[in-house]
């Protein structure tokens, strides 16, 4: 194929990713967007693999078959449950893919680059390599801590800060090294980098509190972006570079978001740790008395209700319960009473993570709102039900100035008549912060299995 | 031995209540008591006496060895001479007895001195202190629910048309107009009743805060407008000032013209009725209105009403029954059957029959108005009002918050980056190789247009989100394949290992996002 044409398919290509996003914005055009981004993919490779450039069918086409098929397989087996986990597998495949590229460009025998160019090539792979590497590492160690394999604690290691500042030094040496050498002797500084970009990787999602797992994830997002622009500028194409930043700051603003609905500055999340540094609460433990409610008398308040919105938090994926929340709603809605679902930002472990949890259990989108669609309407709710949440709609970010969640924008559940909390004991959520919520006169606890609770409901509801 | 509740059969001609169901009867007997029932006493509110003894209350068909027994008799109406015996109901309490009915203790002096010679205990439903605490056993309100249905129900008999407005192939119907006046438990009843059959309703009251409430049943409240505060202690209307009563009836002349039925249940405790309705407004209004005057016992709110009869005045039906929630007797026994146990329940802590009359519980010491012969009426007020007053005028705008990052702040980050930018720029622009150039204006250009893309996505599809830009940004795939063909092997290696992971995420990627999209539905 012509030069010419591949070009031509490559603009075809990154104008139906940029479509693919923009489409994303809106349930109604979802699904076309994303089809337009698989369609834009077909596009690029088949330009790609029948470009003149490539002729290694033989090794080329078994590779793309088998890793779509298992691509495919992967994709349909998951539990939506485990979407964060699927999504940190992906993200370091890119990561990976990218760091290999980098290695396979510098070993390249057919470039034949001199004076600035060969430099500015040069600077591209070691940035590619350096950000594809960092991916690589992270999104393993964030696949590892979504799955409860590697505690969700942040490792909070001395002097970290400055360790990461070495690091940085020691490859900024490193690349010095590495552009100053002729041939393919740069090889050595590479894998040193490439291994300290590890570590690197490793560090930063370790550090990083379980509950600031969505922002991690959407950051990964962003660098396997940075990783395919950067390959972009050492290969000189425009279509990776295009896709590669869309990428990146697609993931950086899904990042930037988090952060805001967290009341959290993106540099202190990135440097991790979450309430460790600074915040000692200055008001003393919550006082007053919890009242428990049974699963029958939450089903006759349900019933009797009005208006009722269920908040759910990770809890409700941990246990399952979005299939019977769902019946129940359903049921719930057959009697004319109005049930609606308030879903905080950051609510489970990935951006957006309830909403795909509720629509796998066929509870209608429209009646699932945001917080800052729901939260007026707090005042004129006869019952709450928050399964699972808990540093989400803690009152003390806004009554404590001193409590380590102060200020982050929470659910105002409390305003509500009846609050009902399903618990399985009263421990504190991930932010290690009491709720005085469970303290509140019109709060009412729910202990055990969030499964079983959910269930015992179910069964007082008549159908 | 547990005491014995005895309910006599109630005297006072038209009177169809009872003071006690085989249900309430049921749970006094759990709480302890005997309970034993006059032959005939429940037959107003179809109650006959073999449902009674199927719960294992006793009949007693003699008047006197029924009071005579019983310790604690439980009435409807405040004792009164009995028409068959020929003896006042007070002469048959023995001393050292209780007696809980309705009292009335500011009208009826004559009695109250009666039963304080008696040297009995007496407990007046309509004096329960009316406090959250007190609602289940508060009769006054469930008896004015009652009569508030009621006096719609009495309404639509002696109005000739439909409250409800239809559309039918015989020609358009207009709907009802109806106008209640006081939305205490009474007009609210009302209210809810008549918005419940289709009528337009309006509602007046002089307190306020009640407008929600009345807004909250369906009706429009008739505001005034003129400023004063008519709400009293204990949940009751006070007497307005002269001005504000002269610019209320000219509202309710206004409306007079324009309604087709009035409710009015204005009361003023221990006052006759205010008049509201005056003859001119009665005249005023279309023949064929109804106006049901719930105040009649106490004199009436309207001039033209007769206490317990219908009068017709230039053909609008003035109703003044006085006895409403007794036309709807059976359910009036339940609910006051039901008021009855829940105060005996806070007399007998300890569930054994034996009734304590605590003097230390707000609730017992306002309902007792005579305790063991000595007066102890009227009670000490409480200061808690039954309904929240409304909140003071809207309070002044809340003060800036403070810790707010102020905008300087904000402003001087951007300077900074704007400075940055500028610098990185031109030192790309004066130092990078030409072929640089072309790259990086398409790299700057695809970051502005993702971030424009991206800005407005709905929270909600997140995950779809990040999982078609995974997908895409397996895009790398590309930059394997123009090396696959390399003549070096470790190269090409290399590639073909970077394509087969690329294409996982490719495909993985945009098959879980359909899955996920198609999750997604609206109902």
């Amino acid at each position: 194929m012509a030069n010419g044409l591949m070009t031509v398919s490559y603009i075809a290509a990154a104008i139906l990713f940029i479509l693919s996003l923009g489409g994303l914005s809106r349930q109604e055009t979802a699904r076309r967007g994303n089809f337009y981004g698989a369609l834009g993919m077909a596009i690029a490779i088949l330009a790609t693999v029948i470009g003149a450039q490539v002729t290694g069918y033989a090794l080329l086409i078994p590779a793309i078959l088998v890793g779509a098929v298992a691509g495919w397989v992967l994709a349909v087996r998951v539990e939506m449950t485990q979407m964060p986990e699927l999504v940190a597998v992906l993200h370091s495949f890119v990561g990976l893919a990218a760091t290999l590229v980098g290695y396979s460009s510098y070993l390249d025998p057919n470039a034949h680059l001199v004076g600035a160019e060969k430099t500015i090539h040069e600077v591209e792979i070691f940035l590619g390599i350096f950000i594809g590497a960092v991916t690589f590492t992270g999104s393993i160690i964030a696949f590892g801590k979504l799955r409860g394999s590697i505690s969700g604690k942040p490792l909070m290691l001395p002097a970290r800060h400055w360790m990461n500042l070495t690091g940085l030094l020691v490859v900024f040496y490193l690349g010095s090294v590495f552009l100053g050498s002729e041939g393919t002797g740069g090889l050595t500084p590479l894998i040193v980098m490439t291994l300290i970009a590890f570590l690197f990787g490793i560090h930063l999602v370790m550090s990083i509190g379980g509950a600031d797992m969505p922002v991690v994830v959407s950051m990964l997002n962003s660098y396997s972006g940075w990783a395919a622009a950067a390959t972009g500028f050492m290969l000189s194409n425009d279509l990776l570079i295009v896709t590669g930043a869309l990428v990146g700051s697609s993931g950086a603003i899904l990042s930037y978001i988090m952060c805001r609905a967290m009341n959290r500055s993106f540099i202190s999340v990135i440097l991790g740790g979450f309430g460790t540094g600074g915040g000692t609460s200055s008001a003393a433990a919550p006082e007053g008395e919890v009242v428990a409610i049974s699963a029958e008398e939450t089903a006759q308040l349900l019933v009797d209700a009005k208006e009722v919105i269920i908040v759910p938090g990770y809890g409700m994926a941990v246990a399952q319960a979005q299939g019977v929340i769902s019946e129940i709603t359903k049921r719930l809605r057959a009697k004319g009473v109005k049930v609606r679902f308030g879903i905080h930002p950051v609510a489970g472990r990935l951006p957006g993570h309830m909403n795909v949890l509720l629509a796998e259990a066929k509870v209608p989108y429209d009646i699932v709102m945001e917080m800052d669609e729901i939260n007026a309407d707090f005042p004129e709710t006869d019952a709450v039900l928050v399964v699972g949440a808990n540093d989400i709609v803690n009152p003390s970010a806004q009554d404590d100035p001193g409590s380590p969640i102060a200020g982050m924008p929470v659910l105002e559940v409390w305003k509500a008549k009846t609050v009902v909390v399903f618990k399985r004991s009263m421990a504190t959520g991930y932010a290690g912060v009491d709720n005085p919520l469970f303290f509140k006169e019109n709060t009412r606890m729910l202990f055990g299995d969030a499964k079983k609770s959910v269930d015992g409901i179910l069964a007082h509801i008549p159908s | 031995m547990a005491m014995i509740i005895g309910i006599p059969r109630e005297v006072h001609s038209g009177e169809r209540r009872v003071a006690a169901t085989p249900d309430t009867a049921t749970q006094l007997m759990k709480l302890g008591f005997k309970v034993a029932l006059e032959a005939g006493a429940g037959a107003g509110s179809q109650l006959s006496d073999a449902a009674y003894a199927a719960v294992g209350v006793e009949i007693v068909s003699d008047t006197r060895s029924l009071w005579h027994r019983a310790d604690i008799v439980m009435k409807v109406r405040p004792p009164e001479l009995h028409p068959v015996l020929g003896v006042h109901e007070s002469e048959l309490l023995n001393p050292g007895k209780t007696l809980i009915s309705f009292i009335w203790p500011a009208q009826n002096s004559d009695l109250m001195e009666k039963l304080m010679a008696r040297g009995v205990t007496v407990l007046a439903m309509d004096a329960i202190p009316r406090i959250s605490r007190a609602q289940k056993m508060d009769a006054l309100s469930s008896m004015a629910n009652i009569a508030g249905y009621r006096a719609i129900i009495e309404a639509s008999q002696h109005f000739g048309r439909f409250f409800t407005g239809q559309i039918t192939a015989a020609g358009k119907v207009q709907p009802a107009k109806v106008m209640v006046i006081g939305a205490g438990v009474a007009g609210l009843s009302a209210l809810g009743t008549a918005r419940g059959l289709g009528a337009i309703v309006r509602a007046f009251d002089t307190r306020p805060e009640v407008k929600q409430q009345i807004e909250s049943m369906g009706a429009e409240f008739l505001e005034l407008d003129f400023e004063e505060e008519g709400s009293g202690s204990g949940g009751y209307a006070k007497q307005m000032s002269p001005e504000f009563i002269k610019a209320e009836m000219a509202l309710f002349a206004a409306q007079a013209k324009e309604v087709d039925i009035i409710v009015t249940t204005a009361l003023i405790p221990g006052k006759p009725a205010p008049k509201l309705i005056t003859a001119e407004m009665v005249a005023s209004m279309k023949p064929g209105s109804v106006i049901v005057d719930l105040a009649a016992e106490q004199g009436g709110n309207c001039e033209c009403t007769v206490p317990g009869e219908v009068a017709v005045v230039n053909g609008v039906s003035v109703i003044g029954y006085t006895d409403l929630p007794s036309r709807l007797s059976a359910q009036s026994s339940q609910l006051y059957g039901t008021n009855l146990r829940h105060l005996l329940t806070d007399l007998t802590p300890a569930k054994d029959g034996q009734i304590v009359v605590n003097m230390e519980d707000d609730v017992i010491r306002g309902a007792t108005v005579i305790h063991n012969g000595a007066l102890t009426w009227p009670a000490p007020p409480l200061k808690v009002p039954a309904i929240a007053p409304a909140k003071p005028a809207a309070a002044p705008v809340a003060a800036p918050k403070h810790g707010e990052p102020s905008p300087p702040t904000k402003g001087s980050t951007l300077t900074t980056i704007a400075v940055l930018g500028i610098l990185v720029f031109g030192a790309i622009g004066a130092y990078a190789p030409p072929a640089f150039l072309p790259h990086f204006t398409v790299f700057v250009l695809a970051c502005f247009v993702g971030y424009q893309v991206v800005w407005n996505v709905t929270p909600a599809l997140h995950t779809p989100l990040m999982s078609v830009t995974n997908a895409i940004s397996g895009i790398i795939v590309i930059g394997a394949l123009l090396q696959v063909s390399s003549p070096d092997s470790l190269v090409m290696v290399l590639a073909v290992f970077s394509v087969l992971i690329a294409t996982i995420n490719i495909a993985g990627g945009f098959r879980v996002t359909q899955r996920m999209l198609n999750m997604f539905r609206k109902d």
